[in-house]
């Protein structure tokens, strides 16, 4: 049951004053309506996941981190491997997060992502069979929010991605008798075979203004927010409103328009970050042989 | 979902759907409102083989009462495919779909409902797929919009909604399952129509910024299309003949 929530509560002063920096065309923090706070994104963050990622979005943190796993495929896609995508809300993260469950919250948000990456191919699920029709990789990705400071899905995403480009596939041994597969844990046969980037891009409508990349106080005043999953080459990969307002036909066609000119900025995070790893432009190059 | 055994042709030489559709032609829709007794309020929706009931009850006294808002009412909105409704069994345990599916529902509603009005209590909203064939969503939306109408509760506009896709290169409206199962893009709308306010918009699925803006454009045609049909079964049912 999905039930209306609590908004936060925004001290009346803090919150005229959002607005009426909003109707000059400024921000609370100085920025500009459709201007990203600082990001930094480190790859290859946590030792032991076989891909990973950090991603501080202004005082937004989020962890993405892949397991791969060796699995049967889905009956439909026998020659495939598995992608699975998860999103927990942990309760260090905000004082409005409980333990327990990924909350509605959370299920959109990874369902949201999971979408984003696979209607466009982004990770090449038909290179990732071990023996086809039987055992195929299985790509877990989780993604942790350690502190929420606002625009949670464009954070998610852009670690989400840059896990993925770190990810590493380990070396198997496959008994020819049996078909039993053994993961060699910390022995590599090469990257993770990816096809393109995709960032999202989150419009969120205060009032009546579209920004970019709200703070949680910012967040709190909005209505709606509009979603929208941009490939690297600029074609639209998904796309998801929330919130209890509205949109009109205008402001989704201005957020369409701002998710793709903001769109490359968020791409060059991560192509930036991905540079030590995928090599110079960090162009998505398929792992060198697949077992 | 990957490739799925063999994929039909969608459209033919004469450009005609899988279901013999043009590619801006809706599937034959039924409404029907005031189809449960003990609902307030309730509708029964039909886009082709896609069959969903909403009822609503309230505003009513919430039963955990803390649950409750001191400025307006809270909207409760549960989305559930019956577990016969899809040609596998649907597990009836709640699936993530659902819970996600839930929540867009209630966010295409909530803009609608003036919730204002009724402080400290809870609306209930809920959805039963009896049949799934595709755009279950937005038929819930329609139904469930047709029901709080129903239930007599004022509404800024009706909601309306149709998912339209991307099958073999070519945008059409109110897709159904092959086309969503075979096609390139899925992209549910819900709108209040008299109002021009989207609601609910969703795109699974790669489409260019050119394809998108014709399939909203085509949504929002289809959605005008069946708003009128929500306006005609509400007056069929409520319209006062006066005698003398």
């Amino acid at each position: 049951m999905s039930i209306t929530p609590e908004l936060p509560l925004i001290p009346r002063l803090k919150a005229n004053a959002i607005m009426n920096l909003l109707a000059r065309g400024q921000r609370i923090d100085k920025r500009k309506l459709e201007e990203y706070r600082d990001i930094e994104v480190r790859i290859g963050y946590i030792p032991n996941a076989e891909g990973s990622a950090y991603v501080r979005m202004g005082n937004t943190q989020v962890l993405a981190g892949v397991k791969l796993e060796v699995g049967q495929p889905y009956s439909d896609a026998p020659n495939e491997g598995v992608l699975i995508v998860n999103a927990e809300f942990i309760p260090a993260a905000s004082p409005s997060f409980e333990p327990g469950p990924p909350d509605e919250n959370a299920i959109e948000l990874a369902r949201v992502i999971d979408r984003s990456l696979r209607e466009p191919r982004v990770v090449a699920l038909d290179k990732l069979a071990i023996i086809p029709g039987k055992k195929v990789w299985i790509v877990w990705l989780d993604i942790y929010v350690l502190d929420h400071d606002g625009n949670l899905i464009d954070a998610s995403m852009l670690a989400s991605m840059a896990a993925l480009l770190s990810t590493r596939v380990p070396t198997v041994a496959v008994d020819k008798e049996s078909g039993e597969v053994t993961v060699k844990r910390g022995e590599f046969q090469g990257l993770l075979p990816i096809n393109r980037l995709v960032t999202t891009v989150t419009v969120y409508k205060i009032g009546n203004y579209l920004v970019v990349d709200p703070t949680q106080e910012e967040e709190a005043l909005s209505g709606a927010r509009l979603t929208v999953a941009v490939t690297e080459e600029g074609l639209i990969a998904g796309m998801q409103k929330a919130g209890m307002d509205y949109l009109s036909d205008a402001e989704v066609e201005r957020a369409v328009e701002i998710a793709l000119s903001k769109a490359p900025l968020l791409i060059g995070k991560i192509r930036e970050a991905a540079k030590g790893i995928r090599g110079e432009g960090g162009e998505a190059s398929n792992a060198g042989k697949q077992g | 979902m990957g490739a799925v055994g063999e994929k039909p042709r969608l459209i033919d030489e004469s450009g005609r759907r899988i279901d013999g559709r043009r590619p801006d032609e809706l599937r034959p829709i039924e409404m029907e409102v005031g189809v449960l007794k003990n609902a307030d309020g309730s509708a029964l929706v039909k886009f082709g083989d896609t069959w969903v009931l909403a009822a609503v009850y309230g505003p009513r006294e919430a039963v955990p009462k803390h649950m409750t808002l001191p400025e307006r009412a809270v909207i409760r909105c549960r989305y559930r495919m019956l577990s016969f409704s899809t040609h596998e069994r649907k597990s009836p345990a709640p699936s993530r779909r659902e819970v996600e599916l839930s929540k867009v529902i209630r966010e295409a509603l909530e803009p609608a409902v003036l919730t204002e009005l009724y402080p400290r209590t809870t609306i209930d909203i809920f959805i039963e797929v009896l049949n799934a064939h595709g755009g279950t969503r937005t038929a819930g939306v329609t139904a469930a919009s047709l029901a709080l109408a129903d239930a007599g509760i004022p509404m800024r506009d009706l909601v309306a909604g149709v998912a339209v896709g991307k099958v073999d290169g070519v945008i059409v409206l109110d897709i159904n399952e092959i086309e969503d199962m075979y096609g390139e893009a899925d992209m549910p709308v819900a709108a209040m129509p008299g109002l021009g306010r989207i609601t609910l918009l969703q795109l699974n699925g790669v489409l260019s910024p050119n394809e998108f803006r014709t399939g909203l454009k085509m949504a929002m045609e289809g959605i005008r299309r069946i708003y009128e049909m929500q306006k005609k079964v509400l007056r069929q049912k409520y319209a006062v003949i006066e005698e003398e």
